[in-house]
């Protein structure tokens, strides 16, 4: 009673919007739960569908295979699943502090080839499953993954080229970052997928996924970049002195006493901009990837299935936050920490 | 180039004055045909883009203004139905967010014949919101409406799409400046006597903006560059057209280098702009 006297009915003003509020979802919400829940069709029947009121679930029911696994074979769809749920396993183990150790990277390198084993098959009786057969979530998120462990790496190049004393790197830095902050994602990835093929010598050509690959890449090191260029210089001076004094050269002093400070000042910024990025890959969709967007939209293509927009866009956020939710509970995390 | 010659694409500008022969389905200032050239799509395109980019920054500071000041209020209800609505725009990427408001215009709205009408002469269909003018308002005739002014299901799913996630972003920053402002000045301006929205308006939100300014730019040049997402939709901004003059003509070097251009054109303006405001608005 008094916690309700307090939140909600202060002073007249207060409880007016109070009111008004509760009006608010006492007028959406029931009408939502019908949708939602009482009147949907949770059957994969699309005549129910159409006949009735509420919300069409049955439509996820009966697509949720090929929003998953995209055009993957049906019966090999195991391989997809565990190279997803190996995939997932990693990052969350890569989430602990206790495993920052250099021994990670092996892990990684060793459960990046087992997913490649179980994606592409050939070996151990396993059939050849060519990567244009690739698709859903598991694409999204090796999207993410491999965008994040190459651009990681330029992108440090970049903001120690930032904070250069040699002008000409420090000018290429400078332009490269701003360049690439400055133009949509979208025509990066264009540049990919049309641009890129005509100036390769002929008869070369590169996989369509790999091309989409590297614009993410090359973005997503330009935004990186400047989370570490701001790491760098939230390190007190006397840290860039002590270096110094130590007499030891430039890559030992950034390897072993710069870096280490900077990227963990960083950590939050990035895990923000690993959710951002995550969900930047559903772009690919538009230069025609099957990541988990394109499946879902390319799943309302059915004629059986169409018009069913609204329930399987609800589906696709509900996806993609429980990602995204879950990494940016984890950058609070660290927040909290300091 | 020698690639070039082999697949016996042009190179150069010259393909900007030949007749573009498509149609484009909205123009927001410059009147266009199928007849006129190149340049008058792409500049068509342009100025679509810069339509939804401004009319978007500004509902979208809006917004987020008043959801960040609502994420601040004593009220529990408000405070966390903001929270809420933070968390989750935020947390689904942006794309996913403009199918579904497509979705909800050309799918879940009635037709012509059985339109919504919310206010008179207001109509809500799955043809787009018609709405009246100063000269006319829209009348039912044939299958469509017909006068008035039209926003459509295109451009209102990629303004509202575009207004309410960059909102969510902007309610975050108005949030962090708030807060970045000291205690003290509040309870100084409550022993002048001032009321609480006095004190927001005249004493906080004045400071706040100094802190505000610098991150606001950066969420209106994101809007910006994000609408180039309309071609997902189907709206005709400059990447859409940029994309089917790249697929006619072949020159898609050319036509990167217009998208990219006109972009960087934008920001830097963009940045510009901001940085002289900021200029004037810091203490000195």
């Amino acid at each position: 009673m008094n916690w309700a006297r307090k939140n909600l009915f202060a002073s007249w003003p207060e409880t007016v919007v109070t009111l008004l509020i509760l009006w608010l979802i006492w007028k959406t919400v029931p009408p939502f739960i019908d949708w939602a829940f009482l009147d949907a069709v949770w059957r994969p029947d699309q005549k129910a569908c159409r006949a009735g009121e509420g919300a069409c679930w049955g439509f996820i029911a009966e697509k949720h295979r090929f929003i998953l696994f995209g055009t993957y074979p049906y019966e090999l769809h195991w391989r997809p699943l565990a190279a997803t749920a190996i995939l997932i396993g990693l990052w969350v183990f890569s989430a602990f502090r206790a495993n920052w150790k250099w021994w990670l990277s092996l892990v990684w390198v060793f459960g990046l080839a087992v997913i490649g084993i179980l994606m592409w098959g050939g070996v151990f009786g396993m059939r050849y499953v060519e990567n244009e057969r690739w698709g859903g979530l598991i694409l999204t998120l090796l999207l993410t993954t491999f965008g994040l462990a190459f651009a990681f790496p330029l992108s440090i190049l970049l903001a120690l080229g930032r904070r250069s004393d040699m002008p000409v790197i420090r000018g290429l830095c400078v332009g490269y970052i701003e360049l690439i902050r400055g133009v949509p994602l979208i025509s990066l990835l264009f540049m990919a997928s049309v641009m890129l093929p005509l100036f390769l010598p002929s008869g070369v050509t590169i996989d369509k996924l790999l091309r989409a690959q590297i614009a993410m890449i090359l973005f997503a090191a330009a935004y990186l970049a400047e989370v570490i260029r701001g790491g760098l210089q939230a390190i007190p001076k006397g840290q860039y002195d002590a270096a110094h004094a130590l007499a030891l050269p430039f890559w030992r002093r950034t390897c072993l006493i710069i870096l280490p400070q900077a990227l963990r000042i960083a950590v939050p910024a990035l895990v923000n901009n690993f959710i951002a990025f995550f969900k930047d890959t559903s772009l690919v969709l538009i230069i025609g990837l099957f990541d988990l967007l394109s499946t879902v939209k390319i799943s309302l293509n059915e004629p059986a299935w169409t018009g069913f927009g609204v329930e399987a866009y609800v589906f696709a956020s509900l996806l993609y936050f429980v990602f995204c939710a879950a990494m940016s509970r984890y950058s609070k995390g660290f927040e909290h920490q300091r | 180039m020698a690639n070039l010659e082999e697949r016996r694409i042009a190179s150069g500008l010259g393909f900007l004055g030949r007749e573009a022969g498509f149609e484009i389905g909205e123009s927001a200032f410059l009147r266009y045909s199928a007849a006129d050239s190149y340049l008058r799509a792409l500049l068509v395109g342009i100025t679509n883009t810069l339509a939804v980019a401004v009319i978007g920054v500004v509902i979208a500071t809006g917004l987020g203004t008043a959801i960040g000041l609502f994420r601040l209020s004593r009220n529990f209800l408000l405070k966390t139905l903001s929270a809420g609505y933070i968390e989750f725009i935020r947390n689904v990427p942006l794309l996913v967010q403009l199918f579904f408001w497509y979705a909800v215009i050309t799918e879940g709205m009635p037709g012509s014949r059985e339109a919504l009408s919310p206010l008179p002469g207001v109509f809500l269909s799955n043809r787009g919101i018609f709405f009246p003018t100063f000269s006319s308002t829209p009348e039912m005739q044939g299958f469509n409406f017909v006068g008035g002014a039209v926003l459509t299901p295109e451009f209102a799913a990629l303004l509202i799409g575009l207004a309410t996630y960059t909102a969510a972003f902007i309610a975050e920053i108005v949030r962090a400046g708030i807060l970045a402002v000291d205690r003290g000045q509040g309870e100084a301006a409550h022993a002048l006597g001032l009321s609480r929205p006095q004190t927001t308006r005249l004493v906080i939100l004045p400071q706040a903006l100094r802190v505000i300014i610098p991150p606001m730019t950066s969420q209106y040049l994101n809007l910006t560059k994000n609408s180039s997402l309309a071609v997902a939709i189907g709206y005709p901004d400059l990447v859409s057209i940029a994309n089917t003059t790249m697929n006619q003509t072949g020159q898609a070097i050319e036509g990167i280098a217009i998208i990219m251009g006109v972009y960087l054109t934008i920001s830097l303006s963009i940045s510009a702009f901001m940085n002289w405001y900021n200029a004037r608005i810091v203490f000195k």
